[in-house]
């Protein structure tokens, strides 16, 4: 189970404290915590304080003004489209490809699990402009789709396509290690028994992963409405049509409405924070699974 | 080809294009223009978009949308040229709009003599804006130069904003010491003391302001105005010093665009209106130096008189200017690189 990186909650830490051979002295315990809650407090409490700080600093009716400003409403709505759309199609692609991987083995089954890490490993501005490059103007593709009277990059296209890409890893990264780990010995059983293909793996196996699914979908979802630099790049930036929540708060910001800037980054974090609650109950669910499916 | 696959080819295209419409959404529903601009002309075309679409109406032109995109002038005449939409493209320097018509010929040629004074609807300079009651003594562009003074001013690679302000001091140094030699030490000596390139006028703005860097930024004499607006006038302090560059804003129809678009009469229309007295009325508001000279006149408390030389006086045009200077391994990038 360790290989996964949902993070179960064990036991381990009480059996370390317990023993006296494992045990830490208590000065090194508490400069442990003290170290990591003021790091953390510092770091990520303190600047989230700020953007709400900011945002409602000339009162709750400057902030909901910012927020249904039409450019502000068209902002949101195109992040929940680019998300709605990339998630449910990473959804897909992340169980085939994590199931391939996992439970079967093939001839460059290395390299599809590179190509799998690659947008993790590119950076964003690259990745938009890959994009622009193949679907522009003077691109590859783009000449065909501009004759045809279609719109791929500065458009909508291109800002889900940019999405779907630095998104492409999440789910697939979760389900790989995990799958891994439970091998095949449940899914040989069921064929054994007479399941077909589609039971095998609607009643055994999804099942089995559900948790850790749940926990990339999340994750992905998180980056998809959080996404700038690939997005910039291909969005255009024409305002009410082509700008995401994260673009749209660098525009205001730059014409100097700080709290209207603040008013939308701090929607988008209550939309992070909702995602760290959804987390946080699908970490606790898996380790009450877990823990029963030991018993 | 069959007519079964003709059929299928027509079909197939027909139904992508309608995803295509469901995509664009509402933006089709109407008649909507793009206009394309640079970093610190939001404002403005904000004030400008509503009067043009009015006027249209009132002339019977029907509902109209004005869309606005704005960045650092190179990278939006970038997007342009990769395939954004423009309609029309309203930039501060002629190189990104002659860019347009290098690549593709989105733009035709003469762009220059569509509309009056150059396709220029206004003019600024590139001015001073320094912390309150001046702290570090600066006047002109000698101060800039000096050890110890940080000068905050846009990339000039990526915007029109910081390529003015580095041929304003270039024009300066090359009246003052007479040659090219003596020019690029000083322009040198001034990029030395930068700590920041930000990618857009406005960027460098956020820098000074906000963030507290630098002793002095150069920008266009509208931001600097506007600044004072909006941050209070209690904060810094405006100085013109002893010679600046005259900055044209051109603006274009992108032909190409507009003609597959059917905007092309819109599209002229609202550049046109730039020019008009109201449109004029409108830039001269928002501190920009007007073409007309009755609105000059009207608002000429706005506008100290200052020397100003333009490039095409001292620096032998936009095309020279790009070769000698900005082209790659040319003399800004040799004065990038010595300052390190």
């Amino acid at each position: 189970m360790a290989a996964t990186a949902l993070h179960l909650h064990s036991d381990l830490a009480g059996r370390y404290e317990s023993n006296p051979a494992t045990r830490e002295s208590a000065w090194v315990k508490w400069t442990v915590i003290g170290v990591s809650l003021t790091f953390f407090a510092l770091f990520i409490l303190l600047p989230l304080f700020i953007v709400f700080y900011e945002a409602l600093r000339k009162g709750w009716e400057a902030y909901l003004v910012a927020l249904v400003e039409p450019d502000a409403l068209s902002s949101i709505k195109l992040t929940l489209l680019a998300a709605a759309i990339s998630v449910p199609l990473n959804l897909v692609f992340g169980i085939a490809a994590a199931w391939a991987i996992a439970k079967f083995e093939f001839r460059g089954k290395s390299f599809l699990i590179t190509l799998i890490d690659l947008p993790f490993s590119i950076s964003p501005v690259v990745a938009g402009l890959i994009y622009v490059l193949v679907f522009g103007r003077t691109g590859w593709l783009g000449p065909w789709f501009i004759e045809n009277d279609m719109r791929i990059v500065f458009a909508v296209p291109g800002i889900i396509l940019a999405t779907i890409f630095v998104t492409f890893p999440f789910i697939a990264r979760e389900l790989i290690p995990l799958m891994e780990a439970q091998g095949r010995d449940e899914e040989e059983a069921s064929t054994v028994l007479g399941a077909s293909g589609w039971q095998t793996f609607w009643y055994v196996t999804l099942p089995n992963i559900k948790w850790a699914l749940l926990y990339g979908v999340i994750l992905c979802n998180a980056r998809a409405m959080g996404e700038f630099g690939a997005v910039s790049v291909v969005s255009g930036h024409i305002r009410g049509e082509t700008n995401t929540m994260p673009l749209h708060i660098e525009i205001v910001y730059n014409e100097y409405k700080f709290s209207a800037a603040f008013a939308v980054a701090s929607l988008l974090a209550i939309l992070a924070l909702v995602t760290l609650v959804l987390k946080t109950f699908i970490e606790w669910r898996a380790t009450q699974t877990l823990k029963r499916s030991k018993t | 080809m069959t007519p079964n696959a003709g059929q299928l080819k027509k079909s197939l295209r027909r139904s992508l294009s309608v995803l295509a419409l469901c995509f664009a959404g509402s933006a089709l529903a109407q008649t909507s223009i793009l206009n394309v601009s640079y970093d610190v002309s939001r404002e403005l075309y904000k004030d400008i978009n509503p009067a043009f679409v009015a006027a249209w109406k009132k002339q019977g032109g029907g509902d109209l949308t004005v869309n606005q995109s704005h960045g650092g002038s190179s990278k939006q005449a970038m997007s342009v040229a990769a395939g954004l939409d423009a309609d029309v493209i309203t930039m501060n320097q002629s190189p990104d709009i002659d860019i347009l018509v290098e690549r593709g010929g989105l733009v035709v040629a003469d762009w220059r003599k569509q509309f009056p004074h150059n396709a220029a609807p206004y003019t600024t300079t590139s001015i001073f804006l320094v912390r309150k009651g001046n702290p570090k003594q600066i006047k002109d562009w000698d101060d800039l130069a000096r050890p110890g003074v940080g000068v905050i001013v846009p990339n000039p690679k990526t915007s029109g904003n910081g390529r003015y302000t580095y041929l304003a001091a270039w024009g300066y140094a090359l009246d003052k010491t007479g040659n090219e030699a003596g020019a690029k030490d000083f322009v040198k000596r001034l990029f030395a003391n930068v700590p920041v390139l930000d990618g857009g006028g406005r960027g460098a703005t956020t820098t000074f302001t906000q963030r507290d860097i630098g002793d002095v930024l150069v920008t266009f004499e509208n931001e600097a105005n506007l600044i004072a607006q909006e941050f209070g006038a209690d904060k810094f302090d405006v100085v013109y010093p002893s010679l600046t560059i005259e900055a044209e804003a051109p603006v274009a129809v992108v032909q190409k665009v507009a003609a597959k678009r059917g905007t092309e009469k819109v599209a002229k229309a609202y550049l046109d209106f730039l020019f008009s007295p109201a449109g004029q009325e409108i830039i001269a508001k928002h501190d920009f130096r007007p073409r007309d000279p009755a609105v000059l006149k009207k608002y000429a408390a706005k506008f100290p008189k200052v020397k100003t030389f333009t490039v095409d006086q001292k620096l032998g045009g936009w095309a020279a200017v790009q070769k000698a200077h900005f082209a790659d391994g040319a003399l800004y990038d040799q004065i990038i690189v010595l300052k390190k």
